[in-house]
Protein backbone atom coordinates (compact mmCIF):
# COMPACT_ATOMS: atom_id res chain seq x y z
CA UNK A 1 0.00 0.00 0.00
CA UNK A 2 3.09 1.64 0.13
CA UNK A 3 2.48 3.26 -4.03
CA UNK A 4 0.52 5.78 -4.86
CA UNK A 5 -2.07 6.23 -6.93
CA UNK A 6 -0.53 8.96 -8.51
CA UNK A 7 1.83 6.84 -10.01
CA UNK A 8 -0.55 4.52 -11.79
CA UNK A 9 -3.32 4.85 -14.59
CA UNK A 10 -6.82 4.60 -13.55
CA UNK A 11 -6.66 0.88 -14.26
CA UNK A 12 -5.94 0.13 -10.70
CA UNK A 13 -8.77 2.12 -8.99
CA UNK A 14 -11.08 0.70 -11.69
CA UNK A 15 -10.14 -2.82 -9.95
CA UNK A 16 -9.99 -1.91 -6.06
CA UNK A 17 -13.39 -0.72 -6.86
CA UNK A 18 -14.30 -3.85 -8.74
CA UNK A 19 -15.28 -1.19 -11.26
CA UNK A 20 -17.60 1.30 -9.50
CA UNK A 21 -17.49 4.89 -9.99
CA UNK A 22 -19.91 5.71 -7.05
CA UNK A 23 -23.00 7.53 -6.61
CA UNK A 24 -24.61 5.39 -4.28
CA UNK A 25 -25.07 5.07 -0.72
CA UNK A 26 -21.36 6.37 -0.39
CA UNK A 27 -22.38 9.87 -0.52
CA UNK A 28 -23.84 9.56 2.64
CA UNK A 29 -20.14 9.36 4.15
CA UNK A 30 -19.08 13.17 4.92
CA UNK A 31 -15.24 14.12 4.58
CA UNK A 32 -15.39 13.79 8.20
CA UNK A 33 -17.10 10.84 9.24
CA UNK A 34 -15.07 9.11 11.54
CA UNK A 35 -14.44 5.22 10.84
CA UNK A 36 -13.66 2.34 13.64
CA UNK A 37 -12.79 -1.22 12.65
CA UNK A 38 -15.18 -3.47 14.04
CA UNK A 39 -13.29 -6.65 13.65
CA UNK A 40 -9.42 -7.49 12.37
CA UNK A 41 -8.84 -8.47 9.26
CA UNK A 42 -9.04 -11.41 7.61
CA UNK A 43 -7.01 -13.90 6.07
CA UNK A 44 -7.71 -13.71 1.99
CA UNK A 45 -9.48 -9.72 2.38
CA UNK A 46 -8.65 -7.58 0.14
CA UNK A 47 -5.36 -5.56 0.68
CA UNK A 48 -7.08 -1.99 0.93
CA UNK A 49 -10.00 -3.56 3.09
CA UNK A 50 -7.48 -5.05 5.38
CA UNK A 51 -5.15 -1.63 5.36
CA UNK A 52 -8.80 0.32 6.62
CA UNK A 53 -9.47 -2.22 9.01
CA UNK A 54 -5.73 -1.90 10.91
CA UNK A 55 -5.78 1.76 10.39
CA UNK A 56 -9.31 2.32 11.89
CA UNK A 57 -8.39 0.44 15.34
CA UNK A 58 -9.09 3.89 17.07
CA UNK A 59 -11.71 6.41 15.11
CA UNK A 60 -10.28 7.73 11.81
CA UNK A 61 -12.07 10.46 9.51
CA UNK A 62 -12.33 9.26 5.94
CA UNK A 63 -10.03 11.80 4.38
CA UNK A 64 -6.88 10.60 7.13
CA UNK A 65 -8.11 6.65 5.51
CA UNK A 66 -7.79 8.57 1.84
CA UNK A 67 -4.52 10.05 2.94
CA UNK A 68 -2.84 6.98 4.38
CA UNK A 69 -3.93 4.84 2.23
CA UNK A 70 -2.92 7.27 -0.63
CA UNK A 71 -6.27 6.70 -2.40
CA UNK A 72 -8.47 9.73 -3.86
CA UNK A 73 -11.35 9.68 -1.24
CA UNK A 74 -13.94 8.82 -3.86
CA UNK A 75 -11.89 5.27 -4.31
CA UNK A 76 -11.75 5.53 -0.19
CA UNK A 77 -15.75 6.18 -0.12
CA UNK A 78 -16.64 2.97 -2.00
CA UNK A 79 -14.13 0.84 -0.14
CA UNK A 80 -15.76 2.28 3.37
CA UNK A 81 -18.88 1.82 2.05
CA UNK A 82 -18.32 -1.95 1.51
CA UNK A 83 -17.07 -2.79 5.05
CA UNK A 84 -19.89 -0.72 6.50
CA UNK A 85 -22.60 -2.59 4.46
CA UNK A 86 -20.43 -5.93 5.93
CA UNK A 87 -20.51 -4.50 9.82
CA UNK A 88 -16.62 -4.13 9.92
CA UNK A 89 -16.28 -0.94 10.49
CA UNK A 90 -19.14 1.79 11.90
CA UNK A 91 -19.29 5.53 11.17
CA UNK A 92 -20.05 7.99 13.52
CA UNK A 93 -21.20 10.49 11.64
CA UNK A 94 -20.98 14.37 12.55
CA UNK A 95 -24.23 15.06 14.57
CA UNK A 96 -25.05 18.64 14.78
CA UNK A 97 -22.66 19.76 11.29
CA UNK A 98 -24.74 22.96 9.98
CA UNK A 99 -25.79 22.53 6.48
CA UNK A 100 -25.40 24.85 3.87
CA UNK A 101 -29.15 25.51 4.49
CA UNK A 102 -28.30 25.97 8.09
CA UNK A 103 -24.82 27.55 7.94
CA UNK A 104 -24.54 28.06 11.65
CA UNK A 105 -22.70 25.56 14.41
CA UNK A 106 -24.79 25.49 17.61
CA UNK A 107 -23.52 27.54 20.15
CA UNK A 108 -22.23 24.86 22.35
CA UNK A 109 -20.12 23.47 19.93
CA UNK A 110 -18.72 27.09 19.39
CA UNK A 111 -17.92 27.42 22.76
CA UNK A 112 -16.25 23.98 23.00
CA UNK A 113 -13.88 25.08 20.07
CA UNK A 114 -13.08 28.44 21.34
CA UNK A 115 -12.10 26.33 24.86
CA UNK A 116 -9.87 24.20 22.68
CA UNK A 117 -8.71 26.90 20.73
CA UNK A 118 -7.34 29.06 23.80
CA UNK A 119 -5.41 26.33 25.11
CA UNK A 120 -3.43 25.46 22.41
CA UNK B 1 5.36 24.73 21.77
CA UNK B 2 3.89 22.37 19.31
CA UNK B 3 2.26 19.18 19.91
CA UNK B 4 2.85 17.95 16.38
CA UNK B 5 4.34 14.55 16.27
CA UNK B 6 7.63 15.00 14.47
CA UNK B 7 7.55 10.81 13.05
CA UNK B 8 6.42 10.24 9.31
CA UNK B 9 2.91 9.94 9.45
CA UNK B 10 2.14 8.74 6.01
CA UNK B 11 4.97 7.09 4.65
CA UNK B 12 3.60 3.00 5.08
CA UNK B 13 -0.39 3.72 4.74
CA UNK B 14 -0.80 1.22 6.86
CA UNK B 15 -1.26 0.69 10.62
CA UNK B 16 -2.74 2.78 13.34
CA UNK B 17 -2.29 6.94 12.88
CA UNK B 18 1.02 8.36 14.31
CA UNK B 19 -1.34 10.51 16.93
CA UNK B 20 -4.57 8.78 17.19
CA UNK B 21 -8.19 10.18 18.47
CA UNK B 22 -9.83 8.95 21.41
CA UNK B 23 -11.53 6.03 21.32
CA UNK B 24 -14.33 8.02 22.33
CA UNK B 25 -14.14 10.08 19.47
CA UNK B 26 -17.69 10.89 18.34
CA UNK B 27 -18.23 14.11 16.02
CA UNK B 28 -15.55 15.75 13.89
CA UNK B 29 -16.16 19.36 13.26
CA UNK B 30 -14.23 21.19 10.22
CA UNK B 31 -12.61 24.37 9.37
CA UNK B 32 -11.85 25.61 5.64
CA UNK B 33 -8.73 27.84 5.29
CA UNK B 34 -8.78 28.78 1.54
CA UNK B 35 -6.74 30.99 -0.71
CA UNK B 36 -4.71 31.15 -3.80
CA UNK B 37 -1.73 29.50 -4.85
CA UNK B 38 1.38 30.14 -2.34
CA UNK B 39 -0.79 32.36 -0.04
CA UNK B 40 0.19 30.05 2.93
CA UNK B 41 -2.94 27.85 3.78
CA UNK B 42 -0.84 24.61 4.28
CA UNK B 43 1.62 26.70 6.05
CA UNK B 44 -1.50 27.81 8.72
CA UNK B 45 -2.75 24.51 9.14
CA UNK B 46 0.82 23.55 10.00
CA UNK B 47 1.08 25.94 12.49
CA UNK B 48 -2.00 24.65 14.69
CA UNK B 49 -2.67 21.34 13.89
CA UNK B 50 -1.34 18.28 16.19
CA UNK B 51 -0.53 16.12 12.97
CA UNK B 52 1.63 16.82 9.98
CA UNK B 53 -0.83 17.83 7.70
CA UNK B 54 -1.70 14.91 5.46
CA UNK B 55 -2.77 15.14 2.11
CA UNK B 56 -5.24 13.34 -0.64
CA UNK B 57 -7.81 14.00 -3.50
CA UNK B 58 -10.70 14.56 -4.10
CA UNK B 59 -11.81 14.01 -7.82
CA UNK B 60 -15.55 14.16 -9.29
CA UNK B 61 -16.95 13.38 -12.89
CA UNK B 62 -19.91 15.76 -13.86
CA UNK B 63 -21.95 16.17 -16.99
CA UNK B 64 -19.88 18.70 -19.56
CA UNK B 65 -21.58 22.03 -20.01
CA UNK B 66 -23.66 22.17 -22.84
CA UNK B 67 -21.36 23.90 -25.26
CA UNK B 68 -19.14 20.20 -24.96
CA UNK B 69 -21.76 18.35 -25.99
CA UNK B 70 -21.75 17.47 -29.82
CA UNK B 71 -25.23 15.95 -31.07
CA UNK B 72 -26.41 14.97 -27.89
CA UNK B 73 -23.57 13.11 -27.27
CA UNK B 74 -22.80 13.04 -23.39
CA UNK B 75 -19.84 14.28 -22.60
CA UNK B 76 -17.86 14.28 -18.80
CA UNK B 77 -15.10 16.06 -17.15
CA UNK B 78 -13.14 14.49 -14.19
CA UNK B 79 -11.71 17.64 -12.39
CA UNK B 80 -9.01 16.61 -9.64
CA UNK B 81 -8.23 18.96 -6.66
CA UNK B 82 -5.62 18.16 -4.10
CA UNK B 83 -5.95 19.53 -0.43
CA UNK B 84 -4.31 18.99 2.73
CA UNK B 85 -5.82 18.78 6.33
CA UNK B 86 -4.77 18.97 10.05
CA UNK B 87 -6.60 18.36 13.42
CA UNK B 88 -6.93 19.93 16.70
CA UNK B 89 -8.55 17.25 19.20
CA UNK B 90 -11.05 19.37 21.07
CA UNK B 91 -11.93 16.90 23.97
CA UNK B 92 -13.04 13.39 24.39
CA UNK B 93 -15.44 13.28 22.43
CA UNK B 94 -14.42 15.79 19.22
CA UNK B 95 -12.19 16.73 16.75
CA UNK B 96 -11.53 19.87 14.58
CA UNK B 97 -10.52 19.12 11.24
CA UNK B 98 -9.09 22.43 9.33
CA UNK B 99 -8.60 21.82 5.61
CA UNK B 100 -6.55 23.81 3.59
CA UNK B 101 -7.81 24.24 -0.12
CA UNK B 102 -7.52 25.86 -3.37
CA UNK B 103 -9.94 28.84 -3.75
CA UNK B 104 -9.97 29.06 -7.35
CA UNK B 105 -13.64 28.86 -9.44
CA UNK B 106 -13.04 24.95 -11.16
CA UNK B 107 -12.69 23.94 -7.97
CA UNK B 108 -15.69 24.65 -5.84
CA UNK B 109 -17.96 22.56 -7.25
CA UNK B 110 -16.14 19.38 -5.16
CA UNK B 111 -15.75 21.98 -2.41
CA UNK B 112 -19.70 21.84 -2.20
CA UNK B 113 -19.20 18.01 -1.19
CA UNK B 114 -15.72 17.98 0.93
CA UNK B 115 -16.66 21.02 2.62
CA UNK B 116 -20.63 20.76 3.46
CA UNK B 117 -20.86 21.59 7.08
CA UNK B 118 -18.13 23.64 8.04
CA UNK B 119 -18.34 25.52 10.75
CA UNK B 120 -16.76 28.62 8.85
CA UNK B 121 -14.04 29.63 6.62
CA UNK B 122 -10.20 31.75 6.48
CA UNK B 123 -9.89 33.49 3.26
CA UNK B 124 -6.37 33.81 3.18
CA UNK B 125 -4.92 36.66 1.35
CA UNK B 126 -1.99 37.91 -0.23
CA UNK B 127 -2.01 41.44 -1.28
CA UNK B 128 -0.37 40.73 -4.34
CA UNK B 129 -2.52 38.64 -5.79
CA UNK B 130 -5.76 39.67 -4.21
CA UNK B 131 -8.08 39.05 -7.38
CA UNK B 132 -7.16 34.55 -6.35
CA UNK B 133 -9.16 36.01 -3.20
CA UNK B 134 -12.63 37.14 -5.20
CA UNK B 135 -14.26 34.07 -6.11
CA UNK B 136 -14.18 32.21 -2.63
CA UNK B 137 -15.83 35.29 -0.83
CA UNK B 138 -18.17 35.78 -3.48
CA UNK B 139 -19.17 32.11 -3.20
CA UNK B 140 -19.03 32.07 0.93
CA UNK B 141 -21.45 35.21 0.69
CA UNK B 142 -23.39 33.65 -1.47
CA UNK B 143 -23.28 30.10 0.47
CA UNK B 144 -23.74 32.13 4.16
CA UNK B 145 -20.86 30.56 5.41
CA UNK B 146 -19.42 32.12 7.97
CA UNK B 147 -15.86 33.98 7.38
CA UNK B 148 -13.07 36.03 8.10
CA UNK B 149 -10.19 37.20 6.57
CA UNK B 150 -7.03 37.12 7.20
CA UNK B 151 -4.20 38.66 5.46
CA UNK B 152 -0.79 36.77 5.52
CA UNK B 153 1.72 39.31 5.67
CA UNK B 154 4.69 37.44 6.90
CA UNK B 155 5.31 40.04 9.34
CA UNK B 156 5.60 42.59 7.20
CA UNK B 157 3.03 45.66 6.29
CA UNK B 158 2.85 47.12 3.22
CA UNK B 159 -0.84 48.03 3.10
CA UNK B 160 -3.58 49.06 5.26
CA UNK B 161 -6.04 46.85 6.63
CA UNK B 162 -8.20 49.66 5.40
CA UNK B 163 -6.65 49.61 2.20
CA UNK B 164 -6.92 46.18 1.51
CA UNK B 165 -10.57 46.12 3.18
CA UNK B 166 -11.83 48.66 0.27
CA UNK B 167 -9.30 47.08 -2.50
CA UNK B 168 -11.66 43.31 -1.65
CA UNK B 169 -14.83 44.95 -1.65
CA UNK B 170 -15.24 43.25 1.67
CA UNK B 171 -18.45 43.68 3.76
CA UNK B 172 -17.80 46.15 7.11
CA UNK B 173 -19.32 42.91 8.91
CA UNK B 174 -16.70 40.46 8.02
CA UNK B 175 -13.88 40.46 10.47
CA UNK B 176 -10.63 41.45 8.05
CA UNK B 177 -6.85 40.70 10.40
CA UNK B 178 -3.28 40.42 10.02
CA UNK B 179 -1.69 37.60 10.17
CA UNK B 180 1.81 35.34 10.05
CA UNK B 181 0.62 32.04 9.11
CA UNK B 182 3.95 30.29 10.27
CA UNK B 183 3.26 31.56 13.68
CA UNK B 184 1.34 29.41 15.82
CA UNK B 185 0.00 32.38 18.28
CA UNK B 186 -0.95 34.00 15.06
CA UNK B 187 -2.64 31.62 13.60
CA UNK B 188 -4.67 30.84 16.65
CA UNK B 189 -5.83 34.17 16.56
CA UNK B 190 -7.27 34.02 13.47
CA UNK B 191 -8.92 30.69 13.88
CA UNK B 192 -10.26 32.39 17.59
CA UNK B 193 -11.62 35.26 15.68
CA UNK B 194 -13.57 33.10 13.20
CA UNK B 195 -15.63 31.34 16.00
CA UNK B 196 -15.70 34.55 17.45
CA UNK B 197 -17.40 35.48 14.54
CA UNK B 198 -19.87 32.71 13.50
CA UNK B 199 -20.61 33.06 17.15
CA UNK B 200 -21.81 36.36 17.07
CA UNK B 201 -23.51 35.68 14.10
CA UNK B 202 -25.22 32.82 15.83
CA UNK B 203 -26.85 35.47 18.61
CA UNK B 204 -27.97 37.67 15.71
CA UNK B 205 -29.89 34.88 14.95
CA UNK B 206 -28.45 35.18 11.44
CA UNK B 207 -29.01 31.73 11.10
Amino acid sequence: MSRSHRDEGPDRLYVITSGRSGGGADEALDSVTLIVAESAPSPGMQSEHAAILELCASPVAVVEVAAHLRLPVAVVRILLTDLIDTGRVTARHPASAPTWAHPLASPDVLEKVLVALHKL
Amino acid sequence: MRSTSSEPADVDGVGPPSSPLPDTASQALKLVVVGGFGVGKTTMVRSVSEIRPLDTEETMTRAGAGVDDLQGVESKHTTTVAFDFGRITLDATSVLYLFGAPGQERFWFLWERMFVGALGAVVLIDTRRLEDSWYAIDRLEAQGTPFVVAHNDFGATAHSLEEVRSALDLDPTVPLLRCDARDRDSAKQVLISLVHHVRSLVEKGAG
